[in-house]
């Protein structure tokens, strides 16, 4: 294929994200001979530690350094990513919070096409890159094909792709800064001014070894009852999706997921969770997980070691009044 | 504050089951329920509290066939001010770059200092918004769950990011934010602005009033196209216990001994 890929990778504090060799495998996927372009930007000693860790995986690295690149604002990026890279590439990047930000209006300025949070890539067929995606909260697929004849965008699911694990490549660092700043640094009419940590709360649910977590199937706030009740009689912590924390029935603290927490218990219950992705992202290290969930089609089943198609309100209680019952008549406490 | 809010009428995933249809290759579209698209509603609760407390007009923009029209009413009975539905047949089967393009062509007819999207909608790509900020040449900021308006000229924004952590920024209007859920708590609708919406007058405007040429919107003008809806062969998946609720508890229980589910 004569079109160039571009990795966009993302790093933090001198380690490189390990979305960056998700990138790689998702490369080869569109084109197994491809040679790919590493690109990452920052400021500082930093910098230069995770280019020359790149180029243990990239047959060419690009750094961009400057000031005002310490923090990784994708407005910025975007317009300097825009004066260096070539017409009709192929780039690739995460789909998380920053990729997300940065990727449609780079699509709009390059002229390409966009594909966002493509689960699986199919190769290139003339001019069409068919790749896999999902709708619809994960409850079915899609084939998509996407032209790429002018370029395109595409966002890539963190966790769909293997990690490229190819190491001893020896690529080159180049340093592209003065070519991407030498008109300035672009004005973008968005000014970063601070990053506010999230909030401790009453309950650490990443040293949870049990968690009984709630998602929207549990209907009603005065619900919540019966996790609480679940979760003290089996020795655990509550903790839930997003949609609970949206309508302020839990604190923050307790969501599990992307723009949660990161959690790694040994059990987890999902109790009335569909399992969207970015939930699922906040779940690690193999805990065995138990959903329970009315619609059989509910995406928590694919990654579910045991599966209940019920209502959580039903399910629930009897199951908390067994576990009492067989640990000593607690149950009227 | 002059404000305009983009919508989209979507299936509601909570109250269907998305299933493929008998040829397999698209879902099933006969029993589904269609509301607002949830992150939507997050945003025009937004740009209304926004009115309330500086004044302006909130407008509600969709493009969709002729039943777009509910959600527009749906909205404008929440509190939105005024309604535009951009209809053609030229404007099916576009990609999120013809949508954004019909958008911003609505876009430049008006004055506004705030165009506000939801973070994605039921096709989950979080597309439109930053390839509309773009082509207007606008900033941008997605995932937006905090913001406050300054001045009329300055607006501060919180995206949301890893781990609840969030990233503050001052922006400079006119810009274009991505809104997430739990933003505010959207009211609801009364029955008194249901009423006052449904004789609301809603311009339809179609791609010669938006002078866009068919050719670059559409199905013709798409760089991306669906091919088919499928649902993967999955690994194992679950095991599924079946039978009495008692004899699921029992083995739920015996399974949560094993697992150390149980302390």
């Amino acid at each position: 294929m004569e079109q160039h890929i571009y990795a966009y990778i993302l790093h933090n504090e001198g380690a490189i994200d390990d979305t960056a060799f998700e990138l790689l495998t998702a490369a080869k996927k569109i084109d197994p001979t491809a040679s790919v372009t590493a690109i990452l930007a920052g400021w500082g000693p930093d910098l230069d530690a995770v280019c020359h860790k790149a180029a243990a995986s990239f047959a060419e690295v690009w750094k961009i350094e400057n000031q005002a690149l310490s923090y990784p604002d994708a407005e910025l990026i975007r317009r300097l990513l825009v004066r260096i890279i070539p017409g009709r590439s192929i780039f690739l990047l995460p789909h998380e919070h920053f990729g997300m930000d940065l990727a449609p209006g780079l699509s709009i300025m390059l002229d390409a096409a966009y594909v966002s949070d493509v689960v699986d890539l199919e190769g290139v067929e003339d001019v069409i890159l068919k790749a896999v995606r999902q709708e619809y909260n994960g409850q079915v697929s899609t084939h998509v094909d996407c032209d790429i004849s002018s370029g395109t965008v595409i966002t890539v699911r963190p966790g769909s792709f293997k990690e490229d694990e190819s190491e001893g490549v020896n690529g080159q660092v180049v340093d592209k800064s003065s070519e991407a700043t030498e008109e300035g640094m672009p004005e973008t009419g968005r000014h970063f001014l601070e990053m506010v940590e999230a909030e401790v709360g009453d309950v650490d649910i990443t040293q949870s070894e049990i968690l009984v977590s709630v998602g929207r199937g549990i209907g009603d706030e005065e619900n919540l009852e019966i996790a609480f009740d679940l979760a003290k009689a089996v020795g655990g912590d509550v903790s839930c999706s997003r949609p609970i924390v949206d309508n302020k029935w839990l604190e923050k603290h307790r969501q599990v997921g992307n723009s949660g927490k990161t959690v790694k218990p040994k059990v987890y219950m999902a109790l009335g969770i569909s399992g969207a992705f970015q939930h699922i992202a906040g779940l690690k290290g193999n805990p065995f997980v138990v959903a329970v969930n009315k619609n059989p089609k509910a995406p928590i089943f694919q990654v579910a070691d045991v599966g209940v198609v019920a209502d959580i309100l039903d399910l629930v209680p009897e199951l908390t009044d067994r576990v009492n019952e067989m640990k000593g008549g607690k149950q009227w406490d | 504050m002059e404000i305009l809010v983009c919508v989209k009428r979507v299936p509601n995933t909570e109250e269907n089951e998305i299933e493929l249809d008998s040829t397999g290759a698209d879902i099933k579209r006969s029993d589904l329920v269609y509301s607002v698209n949830e992150w939507d509603n997050y945003a025009v609760e937004e740009a209304i509290q926004i009115r309330e407390k500086y004044g302006g007009t909130v407008t509600v923009v969709t493009v969709d066939t002729e039943a777009g029209d509910e959600v527009l009413r749906r909205e404008l009975a929440m509190g939105a001010d005024k309604g535009i539905h951009l209809l053609d047949r030229a404007f099916e089967g576009p990609d999120g770059r013809g949508i954004a393009r019909i958008l911003k062509a609505e876009a430049k007819k008006g004055d506004y200092d705030l165009i506000l999207t939801g973070v994605q909608a039921d096709d989950g790509a979080a597309q439109v918004g930053g390839m509309l900020a773009a082509m207007l040449g606008w900033p941008y900021a997605s995932i937006v769950n905090h913001m406050e308006v300054l001045d009329d000229k300055r607006v501060i924004i919180r995206r949301e990011v890893a781990g609840g952590n969030q990233e503050v920024y001052e922006m400079d209007l006119p810009c274009v934010l991505s809104i997430q859920t739990g933003i505010n708590e959207p009211r609801y609708v009364s029955l008194r602005g249901v009423m006052k919406a449904a004789d609301l007058q809603i311009p339809v405007h179609g791609a010669s009033d938006l002078d866009l040429s068919p050719d670059s919107i559409g199905e013709s003008g798409a760089k991306v196209k669906r091919r088919d809806y499928f649902v993967p062969e999955v690994g194992d998946g679950a095991e599924m216990l079946e039978g009495t609720t008692e004899e699921i508890v029992e083995k739920l229980i015996d399974l949560l001994k094993a697992k150390g589910g149980i302390r």
